[in-house]
């Protein structure tokens, strides 16, 4: 199921495991010691991610306040679930979102990496476009709500020098999501830049001489030599950004609380206000399960897509 | 509070990696001089782009608010005082507090800050010396089950972190913990799946006979573990405890569910807080910026320490 390369995409075959085993002329059992060396990870892994996980489908079953015991009902909250308008709302708004925050992301990041490629190995560049990166989801929505604000913000007044007027870039519904969209465009485009320039590097600088050779340009070398043999790298950080993407709350738990009018009602935050404002945590994990389901179905299609484009590396 | 970053071991193995720049770099065709000039023109402009967002973050800070109002474009702060940032430490009188637009209301900004030190400092050393050791049990010890349990381990790295959040919140609850910086640090204290992924590979990269030869002279296990092993391997162990106290320090969404006191109050919540607490009259933005400002910087400084070694750390693991 995994395997791991230095700056490949592609690990040999066979499954590197266990290439590097401790030689056979030791063949001593090392079980006491390696209980020991188990341990911790083993109970964390037990406790804070396995429990857990049975436990939220365990939930989604339920009816759960935290003050009763949980009582069992079926399927009862899947089918409040599929009849309740606003979780199928907020659906929509984090699809929506998704594919804005995507979609530009991508494209900007593959500039991003092209251009560090092409222009120079940098790490101090590399390191600046990573900025971002390094503060917290808060810190960045909480500087984009103060340079956006419509009344005092700069972003407003150099539209206003341009003769446009002020934009309620969070308190507009139609602008909220495209907005909070390139708020974590802005935080992420430099990892996934890095990402995909590391990717990149692993492409073999022959095919760009051949494509030289044949006098091919720029541009025609991007479509038709670098962007076909990226492809099972880009699926890869496709996969990681989307999970990434559908999670999103933070920014939008700063920047809009979900308002305008249930306009950025994203579903981390629906669950969220459903378990510890209504504190119906049954349903809330019905929602989770829901999210859960739609991730492992995107995560699955797009390992195929990887999968089968992975023959374009050879 | 996103998936779990794409490390690729690099430390061991720098050479390969320049050398492979270098080739590449010389068989690259030259871009032709228009061409490179709009390039570079674009490649400012994102610059400019990142970075604004910080200078202004500065600029803001650095006034007082009616300053900020009266002045919203001007580059330079308006006003310039350090005001905001004594307001948010705390020591500003609340006549100046209230004079430069500030709420008066007290700010508990080093309890805020004491608990983000803490709570990063405990996962970061736990998880790190936790995953080491079940990396070292999944790369050098031969035991029953091991490519079982190991796979186990895999298996969590697919469960989106979002899904845990809800059964652990009641979890540490029924563990009575809510509002403690512990309870906060429990469910990423005793390992993350990645973790373990990461060192393990490193760990395999070892080689055999320098740890065979120190239990010829006697060594235990434990004591090969500590002495050998881990210094070895001190490159990704400083890459994956950057990593990891940076994740922690800047969480938001855990800490927002487990605090809610300044008993436990993280700086990330602590700021969500201070913008949703600001009267009609207007937000604090210069304190905002400045608390924004500096519960950014310890991160900014580890990173110019440790720039190179992120930088060159964020590759692929060919997770699949």
């Amino acid at each position: 199921m995994s395997s791991v390369t230095t700056r490949s995409s592609r690990p040999p075959a066979g499954g590197p495991r266990d290439t590097q085993d401790p030689p056979k002329r030791r063949p001593k059992d090392d079980t006491r010691i390696a209980l020991i060396f188990i341990a911790p990870a083993a109970l964390g892994l037990a406790v804070f991610l396995i429990w857990p996980l049975i436990r939220g489908i365990w939930l989604s079953f339920t009816n759960y306040n935290l003050l009763t015991p949980a009582e069992f009902v079926g399927l009862a909250n899947y089918r409040r679930l599929i009849a309740d308008p606003i979780f199928w709302d907020s659906m929509k708004t984090t699809v929506y979102y998704v594919l804005l925050n995507i979609g530009i992301q991508t494209a900007v990041a593959m500039v991003i990496a092209l251009l560090m490629y092409r222009l120079t190995q940098s790490t101090l560049l590399r390191g600046l476009v990573l900025t971002p990166y390094l503060v917290s989801n808060v810190v960045a929505a909480l500087v984009w709500v103060w340079i956006l604000d419509t009344q005092f913000g700069v972003g407003n007044q150099i539209l206003g020098w341009l003769g446009i007027d002020p934009i309620g870039f969070f308190t507009d519904s139609a602008w909220a999501i495209p907005t909070i969209a390139l708020v974590n465009v802005w935080r992420h485009m430099g990892y996934t830049a890095l990402l995909i320039f590391a990717g990149l590097q692993t492409l073999p600088p022959s095919v760009y001489e051949a494509a030289r050779l044949d006098g091919a340009g720029e541009i025609r070398t991007f479509f038709s030599v670098t962007l076909p043999l990226l492809r099972p790298i880009m699926a890869l950080v496709l996969i990681m950004t989307i999970i990434g993407s559908f999670q999103v709350f933070d920014t939008v738990a700063i920047t809009t609380g979900g308002g305008p009018a249930n306009a950025t009602n994203v579903l981390q935050l629906y669950i969220y206000d459903m378990a510890f404002d209504r504190f119906q945590f049954g349903y809330a994990s019905a929602m989770s399960v829901g999210l859960l389901i739609v991730l492992g179905v995107i995560t699955a299609i797009q390992y195929r897509l990887s999968r089968a484009d992975s023959s374009d590396m050879s | 509070m996103s998936t779990s970053p794409t490390t690729a071991p690099d430390a061991l193995e720098p050479k390969t990696e320049n050398e492979l720049q270098g080739s590449s770099h010389r068989r690259r065709h030259k871009l032709p001089t228009p061409g490179k000039v709009v390039a570079w023109a674009v490649m400012i402009l994102i610059l400019l782009i990142t970075l604004l967002p910080f200078y202004w973050i500065l600029r803001t800070a650095l006034s007082t608010n009616p300053g900020l109002l009266s002045d919203p474009a001007s580059l330079n702060p308006p006003e310039f005082t350090t005001g905001a940032f004594e307001r948010v430490l705390g020591f500003q009188s609340t006549e100046d507090a209230l004079a430069e637009g500030g709420s008066g209301a007290t700010l508990n900004f080093w309890r805020y800050l004491l608990n983000s030190v803490f709570l990063a400092t405990l996962v970061t050393v736990c998880q790190v010396l936790f995953s080491a050791m079940a990396a070292y049990a999944f790369s050098r010890l031969r035991w029953k089950g091991r490519d079982q349990v190991f796979a186990l381990f895999l298996a969590g790295l697919m469960v989106p972190a979002v899904f845990t959040l809800l059964p652990n919140f009641v979890l540490i609850k029924q563990l009575g913990l809510i509002d403690t910086v512990l309870g906060i640090a429990l469910p990423t204290m005793f390992m993350t799946p990645f973790a373990v992924f990461f060192l393990r590979q490193f760990f395999l990269g070892i080689p055999m006979e320098i740890e065979e030869a120190a239990r010829l002279d006697g060594a235990s296990r434990m004591g090969t573990f500590f002495k050998v092993i881990l210094p070895m391997a001190s490159a990704p162990i400083a890459t994956l405890s950057i990593l990891t106290y940076m994740a922690a320090w800047n969480d938001y969404f855990w800490p927002l569910m487990v605090s809610y006191t300044d008993s436990s109050r993280v700086l990330t919540v602590a700021l969500g807080v201070f913008r949703a607490q600001s009267p009609q009259s207007g937000t604090d933005w210069a304190g905002l910026m400045a608390a924004s400002l500096i519960a950014a910087l310890p991160m900014f400084l580890l990173f110019m320490v440790f720039a190179r070694r992120i930088v060159n750390s964020i590759g692929f693991s060919g997770i699949k």
